[in-house]
């Protein structure tokens, strides 16, 4: 989008290409776990939500819970995929927070292929796949300031052990930094407009993976990839990768070669670090979990879902955009959609507002977490008031302001304040004082370029501004320095 | 006895398995299992074109069962079977290394 | 006494379920001692149990069908509260937080829990000697094995231990030691019976099953124990029919196959003669005095009304291999969960990962880690499509040849077991050589159809020779009748010790 990209300026520089594929793993906000009636719930005192089944106690089975598999077939249709018959294997590997020494996985089939998300600004990445998984407990290390590698014992907690998963695996569609947190940004609007888990990166409950390599730019190839691990929010993802791709370009630039390997992204030193190496490749060992019995969605069963599926974030900014006529920016309009004030826009453009404006106040002046009080119907009269210049645009703001605490009719606001936009003769009287106050600015701005011509406006607004109170609209105070300056 | 499996093949598995085994011992097991292997040759020299794989006998799909909350173990019980326990937590040595 | 006899006198207030208890308590205390049958006897619990089945009698509320009768429970069936060991110095002193389905519902028919038994570790074995407390001995035989994996069990009821007894069926692990043991074994089709509480060797043959006395015994057994549990995902959404009253149908006009692979017919010997050239060679034949009994039995079978034919499954031969490979990759992720962490033994070590190998290497007796080994390997990278993908294909060469039979017959019968009860120690050495003993029962787990063992005759050794009865998936109401008319045929020389 903008030219504020670095992973993108170093890796594109030296006429290398940045390749990112996502890995991410959602917690879906079922009320019970994958396999067991244990509650799916986070914070409580450890090891009191496990049972039998979730601790892999000898004889223990599994039996898969359909609300977590309605949540994954509807995020696979929310992503296009196609849903189709799934079968539950078991990878394994050794760890202590994983009870049964193998997790539930979905391997050979998932339950989701082959779809893709459209970001924001309009670049497509596919989606391979979404499986469904059981995540495992969770490991403290304590001792040694609780640094994996010289701690003295670790603890093990298993309230998180079954709860359900969905990974989602991206193709290496992804080619600067700002596109990857742009993916992870749009999933996680996909994910609560779908209400199928609170997507909280922070918290752990959507967690994301890169893998990132660098090739000439335009070759097509795929080179040797690292995995990139603990990456806790949007920030550490673009800052990990753009470390990553110039690592990469450093390497393949003298003549060597990354290895393999998965890397620890470290926030405070803003680097990776080596994990395991991927050369001695993990023997996972999959095969069917006997214990389970396949899933075979019936074609019904996906069109259930497809007919109960919202509005989809990408639709939503595209019939903004519509409602806008050109008005509205696309940057609003994917803000709005993200905050899910994009319906309150619409409705207020449905009774006349301005689309533009609307817009502009809104994503601009609405950044709240709860603007329930504000309704169409107020909205649209406020923006009125202010494209009539009954309200300048500082007062409109502190009217909104007003409006997210009370709810009341922005008129009345208004009246109650009394806010009244200067007009007229007396905007004109402050506008020639404040020029004759300033000559030498007057002066300037009369035979300055475009540019100090701006610059200068900007000073004599704030000065009428400041002459008035802020009852000054700063566009007729615009237009009158233009007519002043060049006087027909 | 045939050499289908070498000791340093042996001890690959075991590795993979979190067993030990002495030279003996994975030498006597690598026989072994080389013997049952060759039992099993009649099993890898099948033509098996054209033929599914059957994992499991009962062409059972969809068994799921409703999302409720069922009580839990009570944390006393499932620590109290625990053979390391602190903090409430089930207590192991340090672990080396991430999780793959 | 019968275990239905026992629930009748118990149920017509002849007996007290208290005065039934302490009498099988007592046997067990004068006899186990040389049998081995029990790695815990519930003395205090089987009293209790016993003492609430009288107490609900004489309130005059309803008692299960099995109201006082002692029953012995495989010690690989969690029950809450109680050790559950599986044989195995890796489990032992843990108690289970929750019991077994089947252990619920053995409770809910009035049954008396009289106590766990021995098997071969973690049910691997043929034989009840890979057992971390000591082999158990057959009752008819004491220097002989009980057959395995649930040997103590069918030692139990051979002995008069227990009046019933559940198992669990792998690879032949019920009837193979009924046959041994001169007693009744039953495997049910796969997903009859609940798994949930039956620690897992191979989850996708793993069934359990009754031992009885009696075919009425073990059809008893099966019905309680039988039908839908919603923790089981695997279990067939059908209800069971009721047996019982099938027993005494008779054999007229059904249709009974001699299946010739498993007859020590041409084809497996040669087979079997020529596994590696060594110690196999040329033992693992069927015995002759086995092969007798089974030749009587199907005479028997004709001379009641049925139609007996010799029949040819091909595939039959490749299941032992194909049995090794599955079982055995099922077997090496279920014991993964053995890891020192949550329960049972933990050996220290410098870390998580020498910890773990501390512990298994110090809990698991050597036939659990070779089958682990084998399953570990036949699973890994470079050998899944050359053992384990084949071992799944030739199930499903086997069950389609199975259902192609089932169209010309309506049962097939065969031996439980290739000898009668062969001496401890005498097949230790060679795994290969334990593995062959399930020759003619792994087919039924392989393809999750139904099978049942009935004594029938001796051995030349005057040893018990089982005779083996399969049917289709589901075909339990048959098969017990079936052998309910070979019980009724055979030569009275007694099937208990
Ligand atoms: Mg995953
Ligand atoms: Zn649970």
């Amino acid at each position: 989008m903008s030219g504020a990209e670095p992973g993108r300026e170093a890796a594109v520089a030296g006429g290398w290409e940045l390749v990112v594929g996502l890995e991410v793993h959602v917690e879906l906000s079922t009320a019970t776990k994958l396999f067991c009636g244990c509650a799916n719930r986070f914070g409580d005192e450890p090891n009191t939500n496990v049972c039998p089944v979730c601790l892999g106690l000898p004889g223990s089975l599994p039996v898969v819970n359909a609300a977590a598999v309605d949540f994954a077939m509807r995020l696979g249709r929310a992503l296009g995929c196609e849903v189709r018959p799934a079968v539950f294997a078991r990878k394994n590997y050794f760890y202590p927070d994983m009870p049964k020494d193998y997790q539930i996985s979905q391997y050979d089939q998932p339950t989701s292929i082959d779809g893709s998300l459209e970001l924001a600004g309009g670049h497509v990445v596919g989606i391979e796949r979404a499986h469904i998984e059981e995540d495992t407990g969770k490991t403290t290390h304590v001792g040694g300031g609780g640094r994996i590698h010289d701690a003295a014992y670790a603890l093990v907690d298993y309230n998180r052990a079954g709860v359900p998963l969905v990974e989602i695996v991206s193709r290496p569609d992804i080619r600067t930094a700002e596109q990857a947190r742009a993916y992870v940004r749009e999933l996680r609007a996909i994910l609560l407009s779908i209400g199928v888990s609170d997507a909280r990166m922070e918290e752990g409950s959507m967690r994301v993976d890169a893998n990132v390599s660098v090739r000439p730019a335009g070759s097509g190839e795929l080179r040797t990839r690292c995995e990139i691990k603990n990456l806790s929010s949007l920030r550490s993802l673009g800052r990990a990768i753009t470390y990553e791709a110039r690592r990469h370009v450093d390497l393949w630039s003298s003549g060597e070669r990354p290895r393999q390997e998965t890397r620890h992204w470290d926030e405070a030193q803003g680097r990776t670090t080596p994990g395991r190496s991927k050369e001695d490749a993990e023997d996972y060992r999959y095969f069917q979990d006997p214990d389970l019995v396949p899933l075979s969605p019936s074609a019904e069963q996906v069109a259930a879902i497809d007919a109960a599926l919202p509005a989809l974030p990408a639709a939503r900014r595209a019939e903004l955009l519509a409602a806008g006529a050109g008005a509205v920016s696309a940057s609003d309009a994917a803000l709005l959609v993200e905050r899910d004030q994009d319906a309150l826009v619409r409705a207020a453009v449905a009774v006349g507002a301005d689309p533009g404006l609307t817009a502009t106040r809104v994503s601009n002046d609405l950044a709240v977490d709860d603007w329930s009080r504000v309704t169409p119907d107020g909205l649209a009269a406020l923006i009125a008031m202010e494209t009539s210049g009954r309200v300048t645009a500082t007062q409109a703001k502190q009217v909104l302001a007003e409006m997210v605490e009370a709810g009341d009719d922005p008129v009345a606001i208004a009246e109650r304040r009394g806010f009244q936009a200067m007009a007229g003769d007396d905007l004109a009287a402050t506008v020639d004082q404040v020029i004759a106050g300033n000559p030498d600015e007057w002066q300037r701005f009369c035979s300055g370029d475009d540019a100090d011509r701006k610059k200068l406006a900007g000073f004599f607004i704030g000065q009428v501004m400041r002459a008035t109170r802020g009852r000054a609209d700063g566009a007729a105070v615009n237009r009158l320095l233009q007519e002043r300056a060049e006087p027909a | 006895m045939s050499g289908r499996i070498s000791r340093d093949e042996a001890a690959h598995v075991a590795r993979l398995a979190r067993l030990r085994f002495s030279d003996d011992e994975l030498d006597e097991l690598a026989a072994q299992l080389s013997a049952v292997l060759d039992h099993a040759a009649d099993v890898e020299a099948l033509d098996v074109s054209g033929i599914e794989p059957t994992s499991h006998p009962q062409p059972l799909t969809d068994v799921t069962r409703a999302d409720e909350v069922r009580p839990s173990l009570s944390r006393d019980e499932v620590l109290a079977q625990a053979p390391s326990v602190a903090e409430g937590q089930f207590r192991v040595p340090p672990i080396l290394g991430e999780a793959p | 006494m019968t275990a239905l006899g026992v629930a009748a006198a118990v149920a017509a207030g002849e007996r007290t379920a208290r005065s039934v208890a302490e009498d099988y308590l007592d046997r067990i205390g004068a006899g186990d001692g040389e049998i081995g049958a029990f790695n815990l006897v519930l003395t205090k619990e089987a009293l209790a149990d016993a003492d609430r089945v009288d107490a609900a009698l004489g309130r005059g509320e309803p008692v299960g069908p099995l109201a006082g009768v002692p029953v012995a429970l495989k010690d690989n069936l969690c029950t809450r509260g109680i050790p559950t060991t599986c044989s195995s110095r890796m489990l032992e002193g843990w108690r289970p937080p929750y019991s077994a389905t089947v252990v619920e519902r053995l409770r809910a028919a009035g049954a008396v829990i009289v106590g766990k038994t021995n098997l071969d570790e973690f049910a691997m074995g043929s034989s009840t000697e890979n057992s971390a407390f000591g082999p158990t001995r057959n009752p008819h035989d004491t220097s002989r094995v009980p057959g395995g994996s649930s040997g103590g069990s069918a030692a139990a009821v051979a002995a008069g231990f227990a009046a019933l007894a559940l198992g669990s069926d792998t690879g032949g692990s019920i009837r193979q030691p009924a046959a041994l043991c001169g007693v009744v074994g039953m495997k049910p089709t796969y997903g009859r019976v609940s798994r949930y509480g039956l620690i897992a060797f191979a989850s996708s043959l793993d069934q359990i099953g009754p031992f009885g006395a009696t075919v009425a015994d073990a059809a008893a057994g099966y019905e309680a124990i039988a039908g839908h549990d919603p923790l089981d995902s695997t279990l067939i959404d059908q209800p069971p029919e009721p047996i019982g009253d099938a027993l005494t149908d008779g054999v007229e006009g059904l249709r009974v196959g001699v299946v010739a692979e498993l007859c020590g017919g041409g084809r497996q010997e040669a087979h079997l003669a020529g596994t590696d050239g060594s110690a196999a060679s040329g033992v693992e034949g069927v015995a002759g005095d086995v092969l007798s009994r089974v030749q009587d039995a199907a005479e028997a079978l004709e001379q009641a009304g049925a139609e007996v034919r010799t029949v040819s499954v091909p595939s039959a031969v490749l299941g032992l291999s194909a049995y090794y490979l599955i079982t055995s990759a099922e077997a090496s992720s279920n014991l993964a969960r053995y890891d020192g962490v949550r329960y049972g033994l933990q050996v220290d070590g410098a870390n998580a990962a020498e910890m773990n190998v501390n512990t298994r290497t110090a809990g698991f007796g050597a036939e659990v880690k070779r089958r682990i080994m084998l399953g570990t390997y036949a699973l890994s990278a470079g050998y899944y499509d050359a053992f384990y993908s084949k071992a799944l294909r030739v199930r499903t060469l086997m069950l389609a040849e199975f259902a192609a039979v089932y169209e010309d017959v309506d049962v097939l019968l065969c031996p439980t077991a290739p000898t009668t009860a062969f001496e401890l120690g005498a097949k230790t050495a060679d795994p290969l050589l334990m593995y062959l003993n399930d020759v003619c029962t792994i087919p039924s787990n392989l393809t999750g159809h139904p099978a049942i063992s009935v004594p029938y005759g001796r051995g030349d050794d005057g040893l018990p020779v089982g005779v083996q009865v399969m049917g289709p998936a589901l075909s339990e109401r048959l098969i017990f009748r079936v052998a309910a008319a070979l019980e009724r045929a055979a030569p009275g020389d007694g099937s208990t010790a």
